[in-house]
């Protein structure tokens, strides 16, 4: 174990079980938290944000024990952080480490931007297509319009 | 065809075009043609659009259908709150094919999730007209009698006209020369130049009405509405640079045509309608053909001999 692992640890310490996401961009730790609904549960959760990285430069990190993520909640960190690394630990054993990917199908998390698309005035669930994953932007598969990254609300 | 409806231009693809261009114009040489006197037609009319019903229910009548139907919804169930997807199923115990225009944007998409028949999108807010679309479409190749190697200019509000959006995206399947005439404020969104750049066909934009006209196959004409612009003083600069006069045709092609999806306000002055470049009063005719086209299409009737 390195010098600069040795550090890291100490800022932040392991879980038992429970899911880590790692390089979160920092702007980005808390609206991770929102969406995912961290600030309304009992489990404990550590949060590390402006830490050094040597991918993104700085980096943001949520250690939540024992919770284990829904492939729709999945998605919904890819769309705010998608440069995140999602990791599962089971007795103190990494069980799963891969980066978030956006899917090409974004279905009932976003709320579509347009106020007059008949999914924001009938109980229609939303889909989207993502039509570009870089420059993130999300097209409507009912009324058409297009919502990008900076205009996404979640339902 | 998807699910046999037709919600959006993206659905159909060229060769869809073809086919119904081709019967519209059987249509055209013979309107009366009871090849459809087993079904009956539904026109919901979640706004009125008496243009547009009106040129539906001909179609329909022409072909023999029965057409039931509402113009508006202060009659109706909808009034008292039922749902969207509950009218459809309700009408679609009754007809055979359900045209619908609606106010908000998606509603065609969704009614043909749940309806066991078609669905024809005549209009669903800002987003989709597709049937304005294809009697476009018929109305340049009837008047040039090609739709390859046009040039096609598109005047007055490029941002907000679902018409001119549709029509754009749809001649990005021919080899189109675009010509966009609008103020600043009323581009062509980028995510309908999108179309255009990925055809790697060529567009030039424009301020000036006068700088397109000696150089285009086709002038479509759009109306400029006042309230798109948040300064009432910029409309009031802006509407009067974008409307055509009689005396602006003089060095046009001799086989330019003047298109409108109507209704005009003073876009266009009624000194062209003498001119015989004004074809707009024709697109709307066309209208009823290509309509007969679709319906007897999506229904599967054959003209016969």
């Amino acid at each position: 174990m390195g010098k600069q692992d040795k550090v890291k640890e100490l800022k932040v310490s392991a879980i038992e079980n429970g899911t880590v996401i790692d390089h979160i961009p920092p702007q980005s730790v808390f609206q991770v938290i929102g969406i995912l609904g961290l600030d309304d549960i009992n489990n404990q959760i550590m949060v590390g944000t402006n830490l050094d990285s040597g991918k993104l430069g700085k980096k943001g990190i949520i250690k939540v024990s024992s919770k284990y993520f829904e492939s729709e909640e999945i998605n919904k960190i890819a769309l705010v952080a998608p440069t995140a690394t999602l990791i599962v630990i089971k007795d103190y054993t990494v069980v799963y480490k891969a980066k978030v990917m956006i899917p090409d199908r974004i279905n009932k998390i976003v709320k579509c931007i347009n106020p007059n698309c008949i999914t924001n005035h009938e109980p229609i669930q939303t889909r989207f297509t993502v039509l570009d994953k870089e420059d993130l932007t999300l097209q409507c598969y009912y009324c058409e319009k297009t919502t990008k990254k900076e205009n996404i609300r979640f339902l | 065809m998807r699910n046999n409806s037709l919600v959006s231009i993206h659905d159909i693809t060229k060769a869809d075009y073809e086919t119904i261009l081709n019967l519209a114009e059987k249509f055209e040489t013979n309107p009366k043609r009871k090849i459809l006197e087993d079904f009956v037609v539904a026109t919901l009319f979640f706004e009125p659009s008496t243009r547009t019903r009106l040129s539906f229910e001909s179609a329909a009548s022409r072909l023999g259908a029965k057409v039931i139907g509402f113009s508006d919804t202060t009659s109706t169930s909808v009034k008292k709150g039922e749902s969207l997807k509950d009218t459809i199923l309700m009408v679609s115990n009754y007809s055979d094919i359900i045209v619908m225009r609606h106010p908000k944007e998606g509603s065609a998409r969704f009614a043909s999730e749940v309806s066991p028949v078609p669905i024809i999108n005549a209009g669903d807010g800002s987003n989709q007209h597709p049937t304005q679309c294809l009697l476009d479409l018929y109305s340049i190749r009837k008047t040039q009698k090609k739709l390859d190697n046009l040039h096609i200019a598109f005047i007055g509000d490029l941002k907000y006209g679902r018409t001119v959006h549709s029509l754009v995206i749809a001649l990005t399947n021919y080899q189109t020369t675009f010509h966009l005439v609008s103020p600043i404020e009323l581009k062509l969104p980028s995510s309908v130049k999108r179309y255009i750049k990925e055809k790697n066909l060529e567009y030039h934009q424009y301020t000036e009405l006068e700088d397109v006209i000696p150089n285009v196959d086709i002038l479509y004409m759009t109306r400029i509405q006042q309230e798109r612009f948040a300064d009432p003083l910029e409309y009031e600069r802006v509407k009067n640079s974008y409307v055509l006069r009689n005396s602006m045709l003089e060095n046009a092609k001799k086989n330019l045509r003047v298109l409108h999806p109507l209704p005009r306000v003073n876009e266009i002055t009624e000194d062209v309608d003498d001119n015989p470049k004004a074809y707009y009063f024709d697109q709307a005719r066309n209208g009823v053909f290509v309509r007969q086209a679709l319906l007897a299409t999506i229904l599967g009737a054959k003209l016969g001999k």
